[in-house]
């Protein structure tokens, strides 16, 4: 043994076991970072905090819930959008397109994936807004009778960020979703093309199904990505911490006030009640992202087998 | 409904021949949309911003509101040093522990530092910016420090992850013929198996440097912001995203033209790295494994 630590080879292993070490102790120290500096706020509000909507930094009270609204609303109609589109292109990329096609295709879609957010952002601003006020006042002719579409629109809106996310999810969905129907066994279409089934039925009504578990995992994975994404959301949301029922009206997201009121914040409570936001941010997409490792891993299993 | 249609002889009845062609030809349309939308980013921001990128550009400080021209010269340095510290922090803390899950490491210990990795990855960017803030910013304040941590942080599940990954591509036998001769493990790991990787190394972290240098969120309370030139690492310093995110939302027009060009550059960085890195790695694997 000292011969081996002497000659050098246990201690390379050691300093790569620290290295896998350090990054346990790293998260370990990231989750408690969260926790004790949300401290102050989680004493003085305690639930209530993710309850109420009242956000006065100059009284000193802090209530998350309009965060939390637009949050999910922003992430709900990001999705709303990018799962049609998303399950729609990966059926494309597994099912129909020639292989080189396919691999070209999913290429370029993963370039998309890797665009920064700021320049969707930008591209937010200055393309999808002025487009939306231009398209929006016809739509609402239609259906502005629905309460989800009531009251005036001014550009930044839940819409517009919700649209701008599913821009920036449905790459995930794809290329996540394309490789797990690929992993769907040969002899399952043979067998429904034989039985006389189209090639669309033997996709949805075969194909698919199979691999629910794992679209539903590239889902979750999308969801976690909404749910965390900043700068895009903030350059196209409105800021306006208010719950509105209307699509249509400004909002505001947990990512876009802790990037906008940070630097500004100078009480302890205003920062920790930040932070507080950052901690149910960081949970929300943990338990998101630990189901779609499952869901995802159940599927690759089962079709392995 | 469905037994009916099966009941039609002499092959397929209409409606089920029209949703089929309708249903397989809208996947086909969603595809080609999404990958449209790569290339209309692209375009646009060539158009707004290809003709906005001059010497000044590059070579000049920012201006102050209603005087035009000027650059981003302070800026882009800022993203470089940034970027530098972050690759010092992020790349060796994966690259060793990539090493230890490939090379050393049981099953069970392996397992739990690939999930806790995982869960880091998943972690929202602002969030990791929070983090950064809380360790560094109490301390020495903002700065280039500060932000390097965070995005050097963001690094560490990427580089991991690829490492193991390369790795775990190279046969055993290369492993087995090294130590066949008498090489200790350390020694067949770092003169065999890390050379016989190293294309896939390399294409790896310069991805995870892609992904990072267009972060924006992190920096915003960690790095700051800076109209000046940011001397050392304890000083604020503007980047790059940052920089564009501040004159994207600003009301001057010769500011968003300013932010176009940087989007501009920022994301013809990133499209050209990737497409680098992946053709790389796909060249590299077919003469190898496949």
């Amino acid at each position: 043994m000292l011969r081996r630590v002497l000659s050098g080879d246990g201690l390379a292993q050691f300093i790569v076991f620290l290295s896998a070490t350090a990054i346990l102790a790293l998260t370990a120290l990231l989750v408690w970072e969260l926790w004790s500096h949300s401290g102050p706020s989680r004493a003085k509000f305690g639930f209530d905090f993710l309850r109420t909507s009242t956000w006065d930094p100059v009284a000193g009270v802090f209530g998350a819930l309009p965060y939390i609204y637009g949050t999910v609303v922003t992430s709900a109609v990001a999705l709303l959008i990018a799962i049609p589109f998303g399950v729609g292109a990966a059926i494309f990329l597994a099912e129909l397109a020639p292989p080189r096609l396919s691999d070209a295709m999913t290429f370029l879609i993963e370039l998309l994936a890797a665009v920064p957010s700021v320049i969707f952002g930008l591209m937010g601003i200055f393309v999808l807004l002025p487009l939306l006020l231009k398209v929006i006042p016809g739509f609402k002719d239609a259906a502005g009778f629905l309460p989800i579409f009531s009251g005036p629109f001014y550009g930044p809106s839940l819409l517009s960020a919700g649209i701008v996310l599913s821009i920036m999810v449905a790459p995930f969905i794809i290329s996540v979703s394309r490789e797990v129907l690929l992993a769907v066994p040969k002899d399952l279409r043979e067998a429904a093309l034989a039985l006389g089934a189209t090639r669309w039925e033997t996709t949805w009504d075969i194909v698919v199904p199979f691999a629910r578990r794992g679209i539903m995992g590239s889902v979750f994975l999308a969801l976690a990505r909404a749910l965390g994404e900043t700068m895009a959301v903030t350059m196209v949301v409105g800021n306006t911490p208010k719950i509105a029922a209307s699509l249509l009206a400004p909002g505001y997201s947990i990512a876009a006030v802790i990037a906008n009121e940070f630097v500004e914040a100078t009480t302890d409570l205003h920062i920790s009640s930040l932070i507080e936001l950052g901690l149910v941010l960081f949970g929300l997409t943990i338990v998101l992202n630990g189901a779609a490792r499952l869901l995802i891993l159940a599927t690759s299993g089962r079709a392995s087998r | 409904m469905r037994a009916a249609a099966f009941q039609t002889a002499g092959g397929l009845s209409f409606r089920r021949r029209a949703v089929n062609v309708f249903m397989l030809g809208l996947t086909g349309v969603f595809t080609v949309l999404a990958v449209s939308i790569l290339f209309f980013v692209l375009g646009y921001l060539f158009v707004q911003g290809g003709f906005s990128l001059n010497w000044n550009f590059f070579t000049k400080l920012p201006v102050p509101v209603g005087e035009t021209g000027g650059g981003m010269a302070n800026a882009l340095v800022g993203s470089a040093k940034v970027l530098l510290l972050a690759t010092c922090i992020g790349v060796p803390i994966g690259f060793l522990a990539g090493i230890h899950l490939a090379e050393y490491s049981g099953a069970g210990y392996a397992s739990v530092i690939r999930f806790v990795t995982d869960l880091l990855n998943g972690v929202p960017s602002i969030v990791i910016g929070i983090f950064a803030y809380a360790l560094i910013v109490t301390r020495i304040g903002f700065s280039t420090l500060a932000g390097g941590v965070a995005l050097g942080v963001m690094m560490i599940p990427i580089a991991l992850r690829s490492t193991e990954e390369f790795l775990k591509s190279v046969p055993v036998s290369l492993r087995e013929g090294a130590m066949a001769l008498g090489a200790t493990k350390s020694r067949t790991i770092l003169t065999v198996v890390v050379p016989a990787a190293i294309r896939g190394l390399i294409s790896g972290m310069m991805l995870n440097l892609a992904r990072v240098a267009g972060e924006t969120a992190p920096l915003l309370f960690t790095a700051l912001g800076n109209q000046f030139w940011s001397q050392g690492w304890r000083q604020p310093t503007a980047t790059l995203p940052a920089m564009i995110y501040e004159y994207a939302k600003s009301p001057y027009e010769d500011w968003h033209r300013q932010a176009w060009a940087a989007g501009f550059m920022l994301l013809a960085l990133v499209l050209l790295v990737n497409v680098t890195a992946r053709s790389i790695i796909a060249g590299g694997l077919s003469h190898k494994t496949r």
